[in-house]
C-alpha cells in the first residue's frame, strides 16, 4: 500500500526551523563539556536529517549529515569542542536553513555558501583520514564547489622516488583555500603485487577560494613533469564558457592511463559551477522569500476564542437593536441607548481583539541578535554581551518585519563604534567584555525600543569636526547635545575613521531614520563620554490605526497625529512676532517657534485665520518644533488609516485619510512632509525674490 | 441605483423595459450622460454607482478640477468635475447634479473616481461599427479622453476613454 | 487489535509512524521520548514499540533497557527507529535488548514490511 506523507511537511518543516534555533541558541551558549547541550544540539540536526530523508530533501540530507557527524564525534568526545568548530557549525546552521527555505520553496539557494560550508566541515571532519575515497560527503563537496578550482592529479608511480610527498602539496593547497580530497584508488594491485615503494593512487582536489592560478602551479611547480596535472576554474561568473572550454591548464608530459572514474565528476563540477547564484538571482530568492513570510501569520487559539467570543456579543447587541427598531416608540429610546451603548463597546472590543492578531511578540524581531553579537565580537575582535530585555512586549507584525533592518544596522553600529577593544575597556576602569543592550517596551500607545552599550560614547567635538569638514554646519555654530547627535543621522555622515566591513555598507544612520520615520516613529540619542549611548527608537504599535487630534481650520477637519504634538495653546498676541521680512514666530518660552499658517500652505479657500483668535498645536518632527495655527480643538480619538493611493496618489503633507463618526473624510497631516513643504515653499519665494533682485539690478544698469 | 447590477440582470436578446428605459442588448452599452447641453457616454461596465452630489472632503493643493475625496461605504473616492476638466459649462451643484462613480481594472490593480455630470441620461446599444472616430478638430476635450462618437437619434454622443480618464495627473505640491 | 508505542522527540516522525500505522489498521499511542514511554508501557501493554533512539531525557537505548526489565516487555518486540546504521549503535542496541532496527529516512512502506516480521 501506498502512504502519502506530504501532508507532514509543514510540521516537519516548522519543526525543522524551531530545530534550527535551538542549534544556533545551543551553539552561541556552549560551554566546554557541556554534554547535555551538546545532545540536544545534535538531536536536533538528527531529527532534520532524518525527516529531510524521509521526503526526499536529498540536499538537507546530505549536508546535515556532515553536521551531524561532526556533532556525533563531540558528543563521543572524540572532538574537543573549539571556537573554531562552533563557528563553523554556526554557519552550518545558516547553511541548514536556506537549504530547508530552499526545500519549502522549491526554489534555489546560495550553492556557493553551502559549498564552502560543506567544504570546510569536510575539512574538518577529515583530517585524519585525508586520502580515504570511500567518504560520500567529501565526494559530493567536490561536486558542488564554486570559485576555486577542480584539480586532478594522477602522479607517476614513481612519485614518491623523487622525495615528493602528495600529502605535503595538498597541505600546501590547504593554505591558499578550503581543500576536499577524494583520492581514487582504482590503480592499487592486489595485495601481493603491491611495492611499497610505488604510488598507485591518483587524487581528484577541490580548491574553494580566492586563488590565483599561478599560486596553484607553483605548488606543482616540482612534480610537473612526473604527473598529470589539469586545473579546471571553478568560475562562477563565465559558468555557460567554462562548460565548454577545454580545462584551460593541462600539462602531460608522461602517458600517464587516463582515469575514467574522474571524468564523470569533474563535469558534474562543472554543471555545479555553470548553475551558480548570481547576485542577482540570491537577490530574487531572498525577495520571494521575504514574501512567503510575510504572507502568513500563527495566531493562538486564545486570539481566535475571544474573537469568537466578541462576534457572539456582537450578534446579540444586533439583534437587540433590530428587534428594538422593529416598532420602535420614544419611551424606548433609553433602551435604545443602552443598545448602542454595547454596540459601542463590543465594537471597541472587536477592534482590540483584531488588533491583537497581528501584535506579535519582539523576540520575533530579537532572536537574530544573539548570533549579529557573537558574529560582530568575531568580526571585530572586541569581547561583547547581548543582553535582552522585554522580548515579550508585542507590537504590530507589519512594524515588526520593516524595523528588523534599521535595529540591526543600530545593533551593528553598537558594536563597531560603541563598544571599546578590551585594552582600552581595562585601561578605563570597566569590565573587559562589552554590553550591548535591547530593551522594548510599551509607553503610552507606543513600543519603545532601546539599545545601548557601554562603550565609549558620542565624541561631541569629533562629531562636530566632522560636520563642519563636512559642511554640514558653520564653524562657529552653537549646538546643543541632541542637535549634535542628530547630525549622525545626516546623510553621508559616518564617524568612523574609515568605513569599516560592519558599519560601512552602504547603509547609512540617515536611512535607519527615514525607515523609522516612515513608519511613523522617531529616534532619539543619549550618549555620555566614555560611559556609552542609548538609541531610543519610538514606533506606534500599529500602522492601522493612530491616536488623533482632531482640528478645524476654517471648514475642513484635519487629524494631527497625537505622537507629534508638543502642546496645544491659545495663541497670546504679545508673544507673536513678525521678523526677517514676512516670517512669524511664535516665543514660547525661550524658544522661537515658526508659526505654519495651514490654510497657506494647502491652498485653502478659507477666510483667513486671525491669528490673535487662533489655537497653537505646537508640533515636532526631526527635532524642528512649528506651531500650527487651527481654529478649533476638538476632539482627540483613534482613527483608522486609509490610503489615499488607492485611488488616488500621494499627497504632499498628508499621510493618508480617515472616515469619521459622521462618515465624512478627514486628512491627517503628515508633519515631517508639511515641515519641508513649507521649507521648499521659502526657498522658492527666496529664490524667486533674488532672481528678481538680479533682474531689477540689470535693468539699473 | 446600480446600472450596472440593472444592466447584467438584463436577458442577452430581445427588448426589454425597466422602469420606462429601452434596452436593445445587443452590442456594448453605454451611459450617457450630460455635460452642459452636450452628451457623452462611458462604458456600462465601469459604473460603479451614481450618487446624488455632496460637498467632498479638500485634498490640498489639488487642481481646482479635483473637488476632493468622499467615503463610499469606507473607501475613500476622489471626486473629478468632468465640466471643470473638460472646461464645458458651469460647475454648479444642483439637485440635478450627480457623480457617476466608475471603476477600472488594470492588471491587478483597480482605481475608483467620482465624476460629476449635469445629469444622467440614457443607457444606449452600441455596435463597435458605429463607432466613427473624433475629427481632430480640436474642442476642448482632449483627443486622449475620446474613444469616438457615435450618433444618436439628432444628437452626437462622445465615447469617453476611462481608462484616460482614470489617470491622476501627478500635480505639483505647489503651483 | 494490534498496539503500538511509538516513541520520537521529532513531532513530524511520530506522527507519520502513527499515521501509517493506523492506515494499516494498527492501534497507537505516542510518546515524546524515553521517560514518557515507559511510563505509558508501565500503565498499558503493548504488541510492539517502536523508539527512536536520539531523544532527550530518556534514549531509546535506555528505554529498551528499561523496558525489558518490566515483566509485560520481555518478550515484546522492540524496534529502534533511527539514522544510525553503524555496527557499533547496533550492537549497543542488541546489548539493551532491541529485537531490530528501522534505518531512517522513514519510509511508510518498508516499515510495514518490516514489522511484519515481528507483530501480526
Amino acid at each position: 500500500m501506498s502512504v502519502d506523507l506530504s501532508q507532514f511537511i509543514p510540521s516537519f518543516l516548522e519543526e525543522s526551523f524551531e530545530g534550527l534555533e535551538l542549534m544556533e541558541s545551543g551553539l552561541l551558549n556552549l560551554q566546554p563539556g557541556d554534554n547535555e547541550t551538546i545532545h540536544s544540539i545534535f538531536r536536533a540536526a538528527h531529527s532534520i536529517k532524518g525527516g529531510a530523508g524521509t521526503f526526499g530533501f536529498d540536499s538537507v540530507t546530505d549536508f546535515t549529515h556532515l553536521v551531524e557527524t561532526l556533532l556525533d564525534e563531540m558528543r563521543d568526545g572524540r572532538r574537543e569542542v573549539t571556537n573554531a568548530d562552533t563557528e563553523i557549525l554556526l554557519e552550518s546552521v545558516d547553511c541548514m536553513r536556506l537549504l530547508i527555505e530552499a526545500a519549502r520553496d522549491e526554489s534555489d539557494y546560495d550553492t556557493e555558501k553551502v559549498a564552502q560550508t560543506s567544504s570546510r566541515l569536510a575539512q574538518t571532519l577529515g583530517n585524519e583520514q585525508l586520502t580515504s575515497d570511500e567518504n560520500v560527503s567529501v565526494d559530493k563537496v567536490g561536486s558542488e564547489s564554486a570559485t576555486g578550482f577542480n584539480i586532478k592529479f594522477v602522479p607517476e608511480h614513481s612519485l614518491a622516488k623523487t622525495g615528493n610527498d602528495p600529502l605535503f602539496l595538498f597541505s600546501a593547497l590547504a593554505e591558499l583555500g578550503s581543500l576536499t580530497i577524494h583520492a581514487n584508488t582504482n590503480e592499487l594491485p592486489a595485495l601481493m603485487d603491491i611495492d611499497a615503494q610505488e604510488l598507485y593512487l591518483s587524487w581528484q582536489l577541490t580548491l574553494i577560494g580566492e586563488v590565483d592560478e599561478e599560486e596553484v602551479k607553483e605548488i606543482f611547480e616540482w612534480v610537473e613533469d612526473e604527473c598529470l596535472l589539469e586545473l579546471t576554474p571553478i568560475d562562477n561568473k563565465l559558468p555557460q564558457e567554462k562548460t565548454e572550454n577545454e580545462p584551460t591548464f593541462q600539462q602531460e608530459n608522461t602517458t600517464a592511463p587516463a582515469i575514467d572514474e574522474t571524468t564523470p565528476q569533474i563535469q558534474e563540477s562543472q554543471i555545479a559551477a555553470a548553475n551558480p547564484k548570481s547576485a542577482d538571482e540570491k537577490a530574487t530568492v531572498s525577495k520571494t522569500k521575504a514574501k512567503t513570510e510575510v504572507g502568513s501569520i500563527r495566531v493562538g487559539v486564545d486570539k481566535v476564542d475571544s474573537l469568537i467570543n466578541l462576534v457572539g456579543e456582537l450578534v446579540i447587541t444586533q439583534s437587540m437593536l433590530s428587534e428594538l427598531g422593529n416598532d420602535f416608540v420614544m419611551e424606548k429610546v433609553e433602551r435604545l441607548n443602552s443598545g448602542l451603548e454595547q454596540l459601542l463597546q463590543n465594537t471597541k472590543e472587536l477592534q482590540e481583539s483584531v488588533m491583537r492578531i497581528r501584535m506579535l511578540p519582539i523576540s520575533f524581531a530579537f532572536s537574530r541578535f544573539p548570533r549579529l553579537v557573537h558574529d560582530l565580537a568575531v568580526k571585530t575582535g572586541k569581547a561583547m554581551e547581548l543582553v535582552i530585555k522585554g522580548e515579550q512586549t508585542e507590537l504590530d507584525k507589519t512594524v515588526m518585519e520593516q524595523i528588523g533592518d534599521p535595529l540591526v544596522h543600530l545593533v551593528r553600529n553598537a558594536a563597531d563604534h560603541g563598544i571599546e577593544a578590551s585594552d582600552i575597556r581595562v585601561a578605563q576602569g570597566k569590565p573587559e567584555k562589552g554590553t550591548i543592550s535591547l530593551d522594548a517596551y510599551h509607553q503610552g500607545g507606543n513600543i519603545v525600543i532601546e539599545i545601548n552599550d557601554d562603550g565609549a560614547g558620542i565624541n561631541r567635538e569629533s562629531v562636530l569636526a566632522k560636520a563642519v569638514d563636512k559642511g554640514l554646519i558653520d564653524a562657529n555654530a552653537t549646538l546643543t547635545d541632541s542637535q549634535v547627535y542628530d547630525l549622525l543621522f545626516e546623510p553621508g555622515f559616518s564617524t568612523a575613521a574609515e568605513i569599516t566591513d560592519i558599519s560601512g555598507r552602504g547603509v547609512g544612520m540617515d536611512v535607519v531614520k527615514r525607515n523609522i520615520q516612515a513608519l511613523g516613529g522617531r529616534i532619539q540619542v543619549e550618549s555620555t563620554l566614555g560611559k556609552g549611548s542609548t538609541f531610543k527608537v519610538n514606533l506606534p504599535l500599529t500602522l492601522a490605526i493612530l491616536d488623533g487630534q482632531l482640528v478645524k481650520v476654517g471648514s475642513e477637519t484635519y487629524i494631527i497625529p497625537l505622537i507629534a504634538i508638543v502642546e496645544s495653546l491659545q495663541i497670546d498676541n504679545k508673544l507673536i512676532n513678525r521678523v526677517s521680512g514676512d516670517m512669524v514666530l511664535y516665543r514660547l518660552r525661550d524658544d522661537n517657534v515658526p508659526v505654519l499658517p495651514i490654510y497657506q500652505l494647502f491652498d485653502l479657500e478659507t477666510e483667513c485665520i486671525e491669528i490673535d483668535n487662533a489655537l497653537l498645536v505646537v508640533v515636532e518632527a526631526d527635532g524642528q518644533k512649528v506651531g500650527l495655527m487651527v481654529d478649533d480643538l476638538l476632539a482627540q480619538q483613534q482613527v483608522v488609516i486609509k490610503s489615499l493611493k488607492d485611488n488616488y496618489q500621494q499627497v504632499a503633507g498628508i499621510s493618508g485619510a480617515t472616515i469619521l463618526g459622521d462618515g465624512s473624510v478627514a486628512m491627517i497631516l503628515d508633519i515631517p512632509g508639511m515641515i519641508s513643504m513649507a521649507l521648499e515653499k521659502a526657498q522658492y519665494a527666496q529664490k524667486f525674490k533674488n532672481g528678481g533682485d538680479s533682474v531689477k539690478a540689470e535693468v539699473c544698469i | 441605483m446600480n446600472i450596472q447590477a440593472m444592466a447584467q440582470d438584463i436577458p442577452v436578446e430581445g427588448e426589454h423595459s425597466i422602469e420606462g428605459v429601452d434596452f436593445i442588448t445587443s452590442g456594448d452599452q453605454y451611459l450617457t450622460f450630460l455635460l452642459a447641453d452636450e452628451q457623452y457616454a462611458v462604458d456600462i461596465l465601469c459604473v460603479e454607482e451614481i450618487r446624488s452630489w455632496e460637498t467632498p472632503t479638500k485634498i490640498p493643493n489639488a487642481p481646482g478640477y479635483i473637488k476632493g475625496v468622499i467615503n463610499m461605504r469606507g473607501v475613500i473616492v476622489p471626486i473629478v468635475d468632468l465640466r471643470l476638466k473638460f472646461g464645458i459649462g458651469e460647475a454648479s451643484y444642483l439637485e440635478t447634479t450627480v457623480v457617476i462613480v466608475l471603476t477600472y481594472q488594470n492588471d491587478d490593480k483597480s482605481r475608483t473616481i467620482g465624476f460629476v455630470v449635469d445629469a444622467v441620461s440614457d443607457v444606449l446599444n452600441v455596435e463597435s461599427v458605429d463607432i466613427k472616430p473624433a475629427p481632430a478638430f480640436g474642442g476642448c476635450v482632449s483627443q486622449q479622453f475620446i474613444d469616438g462618437l457615435i450618433n444618436s437619434e439628432q444628437k452626437v454622443v462622445t465615447i469617453l476613454n476611462v481608462a484616460h480618464l482614470q489617470q491622476v495627473e501627478q500635480h505639483p505640491m505647489n503651483s | 487489535m494490534t498496539k503500538v508505542l511509538v516513541v520520537d522527540d521529532s513531532n513530524s516522525i511520530r506522527d507519520m509512524v502513527s499515521f501509517t500505522l493506523k492506515s494499516a489498521g494498527y492501534q497507537t499511542v505516542e510518546a515524546k521520548d524515553g521517560r514518557e514511554g515507559l511510563s505509558k508501557a508501565q500503565m498499558d501493554g503493548f504488541d510492539l514499540v517502536i523508539s527512536d533512539v536520539n531523544m532527550p531525557n530518556m534514549d531509546g537505548i535506555s528505554l529498551c533497557t528499561e523496558l525489558r526489565k518490566l515483566a509485560a516487555f520481555k518478550f515484546t518486540p522492540i524496534l529502534m527507529l533511527t539514522t544510525e546504521s553503524s555496527t557499533d549503535m547496533k550492537m549497543r542496541g542488541k546489548a539493551a535488548g532491541a529485537t531490530g532496527w528501522l534505518v531512517k529516512p522513514f519510509n511508510p512502506e518498508k516499515l510495514l514490511a518490516t514489522i511484519k516480521r515481528v507483530v501480526k
